[in-house]
């Protein structure tokens, strides 16, 4: 059970306060009209499965009810940092 | 009866309090502080219980965790029974029952048996899936019988009587293991300030300073270890745990502790005890000091009972003053393994032989062997048991000095026991559970832990550090390590001294060879639990698995409920040795929770029963219990189902429920209805934004029907928001996906339109909701209002703020069943109240109860949907023909517009939603089932959508149904067949889903 910070209440809480929603920075394109049924497709269905970081969006449902992201490595299980929703990770994966 | 294998004095047993134990229905007796493994080898119980596959008599082997044979039913009754308890790790209690788990009909005359002596060729690996595989129809029946023969121990028919806890912890140091190295970590840490916990799966501390003659500072080694706990005994920030395993070690040093606390005491937990705890500790570091178990060696025969670990023979001795037979035969690697022979030899028992694979041992206790005059067999080995229900001799031959082939002639030699040690395995389990792969010493002859991400430390025997000077000094360096880490001041703490030993060099050895090659000779037992044996292993390589994880799986070694602790490095060896590699190349062999098996009491907790999941009630539950409902669960909600009068069916109180609603008026409690209170300038604007409909113009005191759909343009949700103010709404949702809809709103205002003003809040609980329903409902509301409701005053679709009863209310004029209706809301405490006052006035027009039943019937009489039950998240507004319900041209591209014009959703022929009539108005479908244009096409038939909503309708006098059709909206008047799983063919013809009231007269009254 993961041990998670939550930055908008300043603690470490049981993982059992949070919901996972899955990969983080995935904006909603902002005219989705202008989107070929392909790129809709993108944004709507395809998420990346990485072994190592992984950049995920969390909501602290029974705690304070906010979002955040969360840097995790996917294979150790380790976090290594969150951010608030609008701020950058500072562990990114060389590419 | 007589316990003769006691000895007169020694061990930690108390002579002086006699118990009594029942085992396969006999009485025996044993003494306070003996297991139930220690009591039935004091007592001369050889066969304990019957192997797996070949059912072969076996008998205890080991004295701890590790044991894979000695596994017990427990129970004095019914409602206690405990199946797979390891007797080892069972503390005798008077009264105790036990009795074998394997062996049918009974572990001495056993049906199975004859099967397994034909044996070996009759049952290879892969043996159920070679013969049982085909035809896979008769997989049930086959699995039946070989569950019985099996046996795993059988789980208890009544309910488990006692309680179970479950505890949070957090703490400094977490210390797992209290023998030296434990002791010696959690003493520095404790004494240093740390919060410290240590637990142990034994019952008092100690560890292997509790089975041995070692000395510390010159005095026994338990004085030592009494001072310790004594001196931890007094820090309010240590907790001990004894009897306590550490099951699991899970992410972000988070661990469960499993706490036996009356196991020991009796077959019930005393009066107002709790039976088990489960820890569930968050821990800053974690020392495991967990120990080492002793490899038996693999030889033909080894499982004869009287067959032992070494130093399981020397624990029964010193620990429990049991000396489990009469004439022994050692055989190790090692010199560690001599310590039987020597505790043997001094309880006055004979050794018969002490065989040592190596050719020129050397070594303290080798020394002490030769001082005693023992029987020294070098260079050789014990390469078959002769016995079937106890050891009667063995044969002992010269090897090869690599160990691979017998070397010599062969001498026989009569003994009762054999003990046998391949050296030592550190217990890494738990360090496997985070997932970090253990590492292959070679120096140790066995895999340490791992590189871990986690906050873990190890010492001890764990490390492959076997001595106790070494164990106690990485205890107390594990500590000042996490003391530092933790940026604690390290306190001093002086170890006592131990007494060296001085070893020899091991021989690295595993496979006892044989005059046969290992197929032809007799088994050769590798995993007793699972009966893989050495043979069967050789032969899973030769048929080509080659990684040690495909042989388990393949095999079935390690996977009984010891997990393989004794075996999976002999097998592992065996299939090195098979596949010309060596150990580490044939992969490393890893370990998942739980160590040992949990009970389903310590997992549940309290959360069973009542406690098992929340029960959420309305205010007027109590009425609707007093007026006979049934109930239904809604999510965690208790909603009125039916309310049935004496006599009535189910369809009898819903067709006089509907009838009665149509006809005069009917209530029903929509409290559960999810209500989200929305504020903020920007409120409307998001309200578009999420709905498919337009919201610009609701004005102040008007309500409107939403539908919610995802960006893929399926509809997930719908309900009524109202319009409370300029900048204020209601929203309100299905009952299950209140929450779901809450999270989706706060999603979308954080994440996509942060710059949004606009805030949510879930009011559904602060609010009771009734709906009066019917053409009776507005005389009803007006003899309880001084507001006027009439139609010019309160239109449909309008709220508007009133006195009901004497209470503040909202009454929203909106309608799901068609009729003149009003939902009237007041804060939930005034709910019960004002319920009871509609039916004082509501008694002269039958106001009339009805709860989901009814409200599903009636909504689906005017083919509204139900979020969930006509939709599955595959259908989008149009698909439902709600087209009506979807505005695109709002300048904002709302949520789910781009995804309902996908190609797919465009497509001609997708699955509509439309009305059904049955042929024969009486017959009414069942839900679910799904409808075909040919009754009369071939196997598989092309179908062509479902029945999602299906009903009889009192009030036309017929069946009702929805469901899907493809292409269905333009097929009006056609035919759909439903071929049903009784053979019957119901056909349908599709119709408006509006059966009654198709202008909405009704409610515009």
């Amino acid at each position: 059970m993961f041990h998670i910070y939550c930055p908008h209440c300043g603690e470490y809480r049981e993982e059992e306060e949070f919901h996972a929603k899955g990969q983080a920075h995935i904006a909603r394109p902002l005219d989705p009209e202008a989107c070929s049924d392909k790129e809709w497709g993108e944004y709507l269905f395809f998420r990346k499965n990485p072994r190592g970081l992984h950049h995920e969006l969390w909501v602290h449902a029974a705690g304070c009810r906010k979002f955040f992201n969360v840097t995790r490595d996917t294979q150790t299980y380790e976090i290594k940092e969150v951010y608030k929703i609008g701020e950058q990770p500072s562990f990114v994966t060389e590419e | 009866m007589t316990q003769k294998n006691r000895l007169q004095s020694g061990g930690r047993i108390d002579r002086s309090k006699p118990l009594t134990f029942t085992y396969n229905g006999k009485q025996y007796k044993g003494y306070q502080g003996d297991t139930l493994a220690s009591a039935m080898l004091a007592n001369g119980i050889d066969v304990i219980g019957r192997s797996f596959k070949y059912s072969r008599p076996r008998g205890i082997i080991a004295a701890g965790a590790e044991e894979p044979n000695a596994i017990m039913q427990l129970g004095a009754t019914e409602a206690t029974q405990v199946p797979n308890v390891r007797a080892t790790q069972q503390e005798l209690f008077n009264g105790l029952v036990s009795g074998a788990t394997n062996g049918w009909p009974s572990v001495d005359t056993d049906v199975m048996g004859v099967l397994g002596k034909v044996g070996g060729n009759m049952m290879p690996p892969g043996f159920y899936y070679k013969t049982f595989m085909y035809p896979q129809s008769m997989w049930d029946t086959y699995e039946s019988i070989i569950r019985k023969a099996a046996g795993l121990g059988r789980s208890p028919l009544e309910n488990d009587p006692d309680m179970y806890d479950k505890v949070n912890q957090h703490c400094d140091v977490l210390v797992v293991g209290a023998g030296p190295a434990g002791l010696a970590a959690a003493l520095t840490a404790a004494r240093s300030g740390a919060r410290v916990i240590i637990a142990d799966e034994q019952s008092e501390f100690g560890g292997s300073l509790l089975s041995s003659k070692e000395t510390l500072n010159g005095a026994p080694a338990s004085e030592w270890v009494s001072f310790v706990v004594d001196e931890l005994r007094g820090y309010d920030d240590v907790m001990m745990l004894p009897r306590s395993t550490v099951n699991g070690y899970h992410d972000h040093n988070f661990l469960t502790i499993h706490e036996r606390r009356t196991d020991h005491i009796a077959d019930r937990a005393p009066d107002g005890q709790v039976r088990q705890r489960m820890h569930r500790v968050r821990a800053k570091w974690v020392v495991l000091a967990t120990g080492a178990h002793e490899r038996p060696l693999v030889f033909a025969n080894n499982d004869v009972p009287g067959c032992m670990v070494a130093n399981a023979v020397s624990t029964y001795i010193t620990r429990y003053g049991v000396v489990p037979g009469n004439d022994l035969v050692l055989m190790t690697t090692n010199d560690s393994g001599y310590q039987a022979a020597l505790d043997w030899h001094d309880a006055g028992r004979r050794v018969a032989a002490v065989v040592d694979t190596r050719k020129n041992p050397s070594g303290d206790r080798v020394d002490a062997a030769r001082k005693r005059g023992l029987n020294l067999i070098t260079g050789s080995a014990v390469i078959e048991v002769q016995g079937s229900k106890r050891v009667s001799g063995v044969s002992v031959a010269p090897i090869s000095a690599d160990g691979k082939s017998v070397a010599g002639s062969v001498t026989k030699i009569s003994a009762d026991t054999v003990a046998s040690s391949g050296g030592w395995s550190p217990v890494i389990h738990l360090s496997c559970h985070t997932g970090s792969r253990p590492v292959w010493n070679e120096e140790v002859v066995g895999f340490l832990p791992g590189p871990t991400v986690q906050k873990q430390l190890t010492a001890g025997a764990i490390n492959g550090s076997y001595s106790t000077s070494k164990a106690l000094a990485e205890g107390q360096q594990a500590a000042l390590d996490a003391i530092a880490a933790l940026g604690m001041k390290a306190a001093e703490v002086v170890l006592p001294q131990a007494v060296e030993v001085n070893e020899g060099q091991p021989m690295t050895l595993f496979h006892i060879p044989h005059l046969k090659s290992t197929a032809k000779a007799p088994k050769q037992f590798v995993d007793y639990q699972n009966d893989v044996t050495a043979a069967g292993i050789e032969l899973a390589c030769r048929e080509g698995y080659e990684s040690i994880e495909h042989v388990k799986r393949y095999t079935a070694m390690g996977f009984g409920t010891d997990q393989g602790k004794l075996g999976n490095i002999n097998g592992m060896a065996v299939a090195a040795s098979a596949l010309n590699k060596t150990i580490p190349e044939t992969g490393t062999t890893i370990f998942r929770p739980n160590y040992t098996p949990v009970t389903f009491g310590a997992i549940a907790g309290r959360d069973c029963g009542e406690l098992f999941d929340p029960k959420r009630y309305t205010a007027m539950h109590k009425w609707h219990v007093e007026n006979g409902a049934k109930f239904e669960d809604v999510g965690q909600w208790k909603r009125p189902w039916y309310f049935p009068k004496a006599g009535e069916s189910m369809q009898d109180a819903l067709n006089r429920e509907c009838k009665a609603t149509r006809e005069s008026v009917g209530i029903l409690d929509a409290s559960t209805l999810g209500k989200i209170d929305i504020q903020g300038k920007d409120a409307r604007e998001f309200l578009g934004r999420v709905y498919t409909n337009a919201w610009a113009k609701l004005a102040v005191g008007k309500c409107r029907y939403g539908l919610m759909c995802g960006e893929d343009g399926m509809v997930f949700d719908d309900g009524v928001t109202s319009c409370l103010g300029e900048n204020h709404f209601v929203m309100t949702t299905t009952s299950g996906g209140a929450a779901r809809v809450y999270e989706w709103l706060e999603l979308y205002h954080q994440t996509e339109w942060p710059e949004m003003e606009v805030y949510f809040n879930t009011v559904t609980d602060h609010w009771a909701t009734m709906t009066i329903s019917g053409p009776n409902s507005r005389k009803l509301l007006q003899e309880l209002t001084d507001y006027d409701v009439s139609k010019e005053n309160l239109g449909f679709m309008d709220w508007r703020e009133m006195q009901v009863a004497g209470v503040p209310a909202r009454v929203f004029r909106i309608s799901f069943t068609g009729e003149l209706s009003f939902e009237i809301n007041v804060q939930a405490n005034y709910g019960l109240h004002v319920w009871e006052k509609l039916f004082e006035h509501g008694a002269k027009y039958n106001l009339t109860p009805y709860g989901t039943e009814t409200m599903h019937i009636l909504r689906a009489e005017k083919g509204f949907i139900i979020a969930g039950q006509d939709t599955d998240g595959s259908v989008h507004p149009y698909d439902l023909g709600m087209g009506w319900c979807v505005s695109p041209n709002k300048p904002f591209s709302f949520i789910g517009k781009r995804g309902m014009a996908r190609e797919d959703c465009v497509r001609p022929n997708r699955k509509q939603l439309v009305g059904l009539k049955t042929l024969d108005p009486n017959v009414v479908l069942p839900e679910g089932a799904q409808g075909v244009l040919d009754p009369n096409a071939p196997i598989p038939m092309p179908m062509v959508g479902h029945i999602t909503s299906s009903y009889w309708s009192a009030n036309l006098g017929r069946s009702i149904a929805m469901g899907f059709v493809k292409g269905g909206l333009d097929k009006m008047g056609e035919k759909v067949f439903y071929p049903l799983a009784d053979g019957r063919v119901i056909e349908a013809e599709i119709c408006s889903p509006i059966f009654l009231d198709p202008k909405g007269e009704r409610q515009n009254v």
